[in-house]
Formats: structure tokens, sequence, C-alpha cells
């Protein structure tokens, strides 16, 4: 197969970044937003033909579906350390294309009519196309060096993005927090590949990932070396791991992500739901055999239950917040959570790698429905200018289609057959099942949980009581309404794709069943979920506050989102600022300035003291001279005549 | 070659004159009388050239042409020094050592 026009689907977003970037004042909003439209739709189409190919045309080959790398030595280490530019075409590469294509596609035509007036038009719209091909190019990397260039580069996409309104204190202050949280997380990711390239001698993914015929991955060989009872390669997937967690806002890294709400809504919709933060799943899942095989998944083990504490306690802050693109924030890195969780307990190989292959499902059918809610979302944001819940109310009269939308997203998400999210949840739960009990327990509790805040705000915003508007809310226009319905419709369908056929861990793909006694179970916990929302929060009344009550110090809490943000602070301000930053700045400002600063001060004071000698007066200057040559020749004929 | 006279005491002389020249240049406070005795610097060395040529190789002529080279130089460089005196002059009305020290720093 050949795979050398795929290049193209990264470079023409750069191009167009480049062409917004460079002549942001010269283009007119108007052509601007069809520009960065037209360029994507051009890298869209290409994504899809390359899936098309790489699943139907191209094939197994041998019942296993093949590995296109196609690279260029970038920087030559030694003979065997190098880091190539290149671009990798597998089962999830190619998934993650079209993951990443159709988000981007509708955010962009949404975006046309989101920010329609704004002053940063072109600038946004340059920023979207920068972080496209940024998300692009880190899902074909083909090793960890280049995957990191790209992870940074979305990271900054994400920043300048979230700071889009700059003149916002609170958004600027997001950003920051975003970027120096994911950037701590990253610190640990970049020492991991350092170690992964000490200790291997290489970055590329191939070979890591290589395993033996036997079953057992090759690495073993260099996973010998241990550092506290732990193989160093295990420590590196640790690290890397840690970065993969700040980009996917799992504990403890995740309180960027909520704040990161302050950017513009299709910018949540693109990049804090759909796709940047799934880079961390598909981190994990880029290095899976390593992750499964290296001391028998030790670091997978941690993955899992970061999962799976992670997604509990997301959904349980979920509930008690009131802005609803926190609640969908919140909601994402749950979700996300489920994600890793399900990488966790995943095997390797036929249908022990249900987990893995769950994973990359619903990564799949969550960026669609979230994506979806947040447009929603961003569609009442539009009508009533607010973001919080108490200024909702009663809207499905004046907004059908985002109504119709929305609740159908909200299903999804809250996995009710036959949407897309009741299929890639089974899977996931039944990984679940299968592997640990314990992690299954609570992913069961997090689909209600999941399933009562959606509809508590699904219910809240179009249904309980009609506030008063200033003016009347409005549907939004077509150019938002078309990629509500269109991820509408793939929130429908895509369940029923045949994933495990496609996408696995071994890439030979299995057939998946559905379990009915689990899934009997999820959905029943699910619709329990819909029902106590509906009875909560259809009418207004006084029940949740009641609830509320009775929870007590529990619901400050999860309200107060357990405090994450108060210990950070705490920890960064009254320990780290105090007691290390504070007296390093006074040594620095001391000592070694200090230094410096005397050495010129002395300087000065000598020459000061000195420039008298300066006189002025060539007979002064004259004298010196002959007094010196008087000297001189005197030593001279002593040394002479003795 | 001058008969009853040896190198040597003309050799003092021009030493002497010499060292005056230098002394003046060093005390003097007129810019004309350092003029002066760079002057005499200038010319104990001509006499110099011209009486180690005569005493000491007296078939060669280097000594006398240096002589007469080291004189128009010496005229030329006056030539200059006059006219920077009088056109310091015309800036501060003086031709005083003291005067001149504005420059200094």
């Amino acid at each position: 197969m050949d795979i050398s026009y795929i290049i193209l689907v990264p470079f023409i977003p750069l191009a167009v970044f480049i062409l917004l970037g460079l002549f942001n004042q010269k283009i007119k909003p108007a052509v601007s937003g069809y520009i960065g439209v037209l360029g994507l739709l051009v890298s869209s189409s290409l994504s899809f033909y390359a899936a098309y190919q790489y699943f139907f045309v191209s094939g197994k080959m041998d019942g296993v579906y093949q590995t296109f790398i196609e690279k260029a030595v970038w920087m030559k280490f030694t003979e065997t350390l190098q880091i190539d530019m290149g671009i990798l075409v597998d089962p999830i590469s190619v998934m993650m294309l079209v993951v990443v294509s159709v988000v981007s596609l509708m955010v962009h035509i949404y975006s046309r009519g989101y920010m329609k007036g704004d002053d940063g038009y072109t600038r946004f719209f340059s920023f979207l196309s920068l972080f496209t091909f940024s998300m692009y190019g880190l899902v074909l990397a083909t090793n960890l060096f280049q995957i990191y260039i790209f992870w940074e580069l979305v990271g900054v996409s994400s920043f300048l993005l979230i700071g889009y309104y700059y003149t916002k204190p609170s958004a600027v202050a997001a950003a920051k927090k975003a970027f120096i949280v994911t950037r701590f997380a990253d610190f640990g990711f970049l020492v991991g590949i350092l170690i992964v390239g000490f200790t291997t001698g290489t970055f590329d993914f191939e070979t890591l990932n290589a395993v033996s015929p036997e079953g057992g991955s090759l690495l073993l060989n260099w996973a010998s070396t241990s550092f506290m009872g732990l193989s160093v390669i295990t420590w590196a997937l640790i690290l890397i791991f840690m970065g993969g967690a700040g980009k996917s806002a799992m504990l403890p890294f995740h309180i960027w992500l909520p704040d990161a709400m302050e950017g513009p809504t299709p910018v949540s919709a693109l990049i804090h739901a759909a796709t940047m933060v799934v880079a961390g799943v598909f981190l994990v899942a880029r290095l899976f055999p390593m992750f499964y095989f290296v001391e028998d998944g030790f670091a997978l083990n941690i993955v899992a239950y970061v999962g799976a504490i992670s997604s509990l306690f997301a959904a349980i802050i979920a509930i008690t917040q009131n802005d609803i693109k926190r609640v969908l924030a919140f909601s994402t890195m749950s979700q996300l959570g489920y994600m890793m969780l399900a990488l966790g307990v995943s095997g390797y190989e036929g249908h022990e790698g249900l987990g893995y292959m769950a994973s990359m499902f619903h990564l799949f059918t969550h960026a669609m429905f979230k994506a979806l809610l947040f447009l929603g979302a961003g569609s009442v944001i539009h009508a009533v200018h607010s973001n919080y819940l108490k200024d909702m109310g009663g809207l499905r009269k004046y907004m059908p289609i985002t109504n119709i939308t929305f609740l159908i997203a909200s299903l999804a998400i809250a996995g009710v057959p036959p949407f897309a999210g009741f299929w890639s949840k089974d899977e996931i739960l039944v990984a679940a099942f299968e592997n640990n009990i314990l992690i299954y327990c609570s992913s069961v509790f997090v689909a209600g949980l999941t399933a009562f805040y959606m509809f508590r705000i699904y219910f809240g915003i179009f249904w309980s009581k009609e506030k008063a508007y200033d003016h009347a809310p409005k549907e939004s226009p077509l150019s938002m309404t078309f990629p509500l319905l269109f991820l509408a419709l793939l929130s429908i369908v895509v369940g029923f794709i045949p994933f495990s056929e496609f996408v696995t861990s071994d890439k030979i793909g299995f057939e998946a069943h559905l379990n009915y006694p689990l899934a009997a179970i999820a959905t029943t916990v699910g619709l329990i979920g819909i029902v106590l929302a509906w009875a909560f929060y259809k009418k207004e009344n006084s029940l949740s506050d009641k609830y509320a009550n009775a929870f007590g110090a529990l619901y400050r809490w999860a309200y107060d989102k357990f405090y994450f943000d108060e210990i950070y602070l705490f920890i960064t301000k009254n320990i780290i600022f105090k007691w290390i930053s504070a007296p390093f700045a006074k040594f620095d400002r001391k000592y070694v300035d200090g230094t410096m600063v005397g050495i010129g001060n002395k300087t000065v004071w000598t020459s000061e003291k000195i420039k008298g000698l300066q006189s002025g007066r060539v007979q002064d200057y004259a004298f010196s001279f002959i007094a010196g040559a008087v000297v001189l020749a005197l030593v001279f004929i002593y040394l002479w005549t003795n | 070659m001058i008969e009853g006279i040896s190198i040597y005491e003309i050799l003092t002389l021009t030493t002497i004159l010499f060292f005056v020249g230098v002394y003046g240049f060093l005390t003097r406070k007129n810019l004309i009388s350092i003029l002066i005795s760079i002057e005499m610097i200038l010319n104990a060395s001509v006499v110099n050239f011209v009486v180690i040529n005569k005493y000491l190789y007296p078939d060669m002529l280097q000594g006398v042409l240096f002589s007469i080279f080291i004189i128009a130089v010496a005229a030329a460089e006056t030539a200059l020094a006059v006219a920077i005196i009088i056109n310091l002059y015309r800036q501060i009305s003086s031709v005083e050592v003291k005067d001149t020290e504005v420059m200094k720093y």
C-alpha cells in the first residue's frame, strides 16, 4: 500500500495555519473561515480515503493488519540511536485520523457560525489549523521523540486557544495553568523517553513494540536493569504514563481541564473533549505491547487504577457543578478514565485484548458524542449568553434541533442502547468484569452517575422552569446546527461498526459478542440514573436541594472539587514557593548577583580612584615615559655590567 | 673630524643638549618653549648622527644623510606644531599648557 500521500494530511492544515497566521490582518474573516474549512475538507477526505484503503483495499496480510512506515533520518546520534521523522500507519493511527478529521471538520464548520463577528476570527482559524496539524502529526508519529514533539505542539495550540480571549484574566490564568500542569507532566514523559532511549538504544515504536513469535516482548532482553525493585523500563513506562495522565487529565493532573473551559466552546469540543485529551490514551495504546509485556504489566496496572479512580472521582464532581461546560469537562475526564482502565485491564492476544479494543472503540464513539455535547452546549450558551445552569431552562421550545441532538448525545453517553456509547461502554465493562471485579463495580457505579449528571443538565437546560430571558433565545444558524445533526447521526450509527475486527492489540481481530447480562446491568443502572435525574430536575422542585443537604459534607467537597486546586495552591505557595523557591531566589539575588554586582562596583571604585593619573597634560605622560626609560636603562646597565 | 676634539667631548655636549631639551620639555609652561625644547632634543640627535658618522665611519654617508632627513622632518613637524598652537590660540587666546587640559578624563 502506498502511504506517501498521507503525509499531506498533516501538512495541509500546517499550510493553512501559516497562510492565515502570516496574513492575519489582510484576510477577510469570511474568507479565512472558508480557507480553514476547505483545507480541512481536503485533509479529511484524504484521511477517509486512507482509512478505506487501509482496511478494505489493502486489508490483512496473513490475517494480520500490516504496519506501514515511511520515514527519513532526522538526527543520528550513534549507529543505532537515531531520531526519525515519518509516518506510521496502523489500525489505531488510521482510526485516530478519522476521529480527528470528523471532529475537527465539524468544529471548523461550527466555528464559522459560533465565532461570527469576533475580532480574532482569522486568528482563531489559524490556531485551529495549527492544532489539527499537531494532532495529525501526533497520531502518525513513528517514534517516541516525534510523538513528543507533536505532543508539545498540541499543548501549545491548546494554550493558545484556551487563552484565546486574552483580555480576560481568567482565560489567561486558565491557559497558563493548563500549560504548566501538562508541561510538568510532560517532564516525566521526557525523562521516560530518555530512559527508554538509554536502555534500549532506540526510540522506534516498531522496535519497542516488537513481539517475539513465542509471545512476549523482545524488549525483555533489555528489561533486566532494575531500580528500586522495578526494572528501569517499567519506571520509564510509568514516567511516560505520567505524561499521558497530564494530557488526558487523569488524577492528579486533572486540575487544568475544568479551567480550560475558559476557551471558546468549539475549542472545548475539539481539544478538551474529543481529540487532544485522548492523546494520553493513544500514547498508552501506542506503547501497549510494551506496557503489557514488561514485568507482567506492572505499569499497566497503574494505568488501570489511575483510570478507574479518575473516572469515579470526576463523575462525583460532575454531579455537583453548575457550569454546564464544567460538567462536561468532568464528564470528559470520567470517560477518559474509562478508556484508561479498559487499556489497563486488557490482555494482548485475541479475545484477551478486549479491553484494548474497547478502549479504542470508546475513544472513537466518545469523540463523536462528546463533541456533540460540547457543540450543543455551545449552541445553548450562544443563545442565552451564560454558562450557568441557573440561567437556563425550558429551552426545548426555542431550540428544537439543539434539544434533539443534545438528547441523543446524552443518551449515547449514558449508555442507552442502541446509541454509540452503549456498545463501547459495554465492551469496557465486560473487559473490566473479566479481569478485575473491583474496577468493574466502580465502573458500573460511574455509568449510573454519568447518566444522572448528563440528564441533570439536559433537563436543567431544556425542561425545568423557563427563565426570564432578556430576549427570546432562538435556534442557532445552519452552520452550527449542521455539525450537530451530523454528529448526532454519527452518535447513533457508529456503535454498530464491528470495531473488534479492525482495531485490536494484536492487529488480527476477533468477533465481539454482546454480553447480555452485563449489558442489561449497565443499561439498568444507566436508566436508574436517568429516572432519578428526571424526578429531580424535570420540574423545578426542592428535591435536589434536599438530597444535597442530606449528603452535607460530601456534597460540599464534591462541589469544591475535593479541594484539589486548594491543595495544589497550598503546596506550591506555602511549601514550594516559601521554603524552596524563596530561599533560592534570595541566594541568587544575594550571592550570585551580589558577586557580579560587587565585581562591577569594585571596578568602578578603582577607576574612580586612579583616574587622576589621566591628567590630560602631555608633560606628565612624558615624564612617566622618560622616568620609565631611565629606570630601564639603569636596570640594563646594572645587569650588563655585572 | 675636528683636530684636538675627541668624540667623547662632542658626545658629552650632545648628551647635555639632549637632557636640557628633555628638562625643558617637562618643565616649560609655554607651548612655544616646549616646541623649542623638542627642537633641542632633535638637534642633539642630529649632531650625534653626524659625529658618529664622521668619527667612526669616515668613508660612509648614511649618518649625514639621516641628519638631513631629520632636519626636514623636524621642519615639517615644527610647521604643524606651530599651526596647531596658532589655532589653539585663536580658540582659547592662550598658549599655556595648563589651559589645554580640558580634554582630560
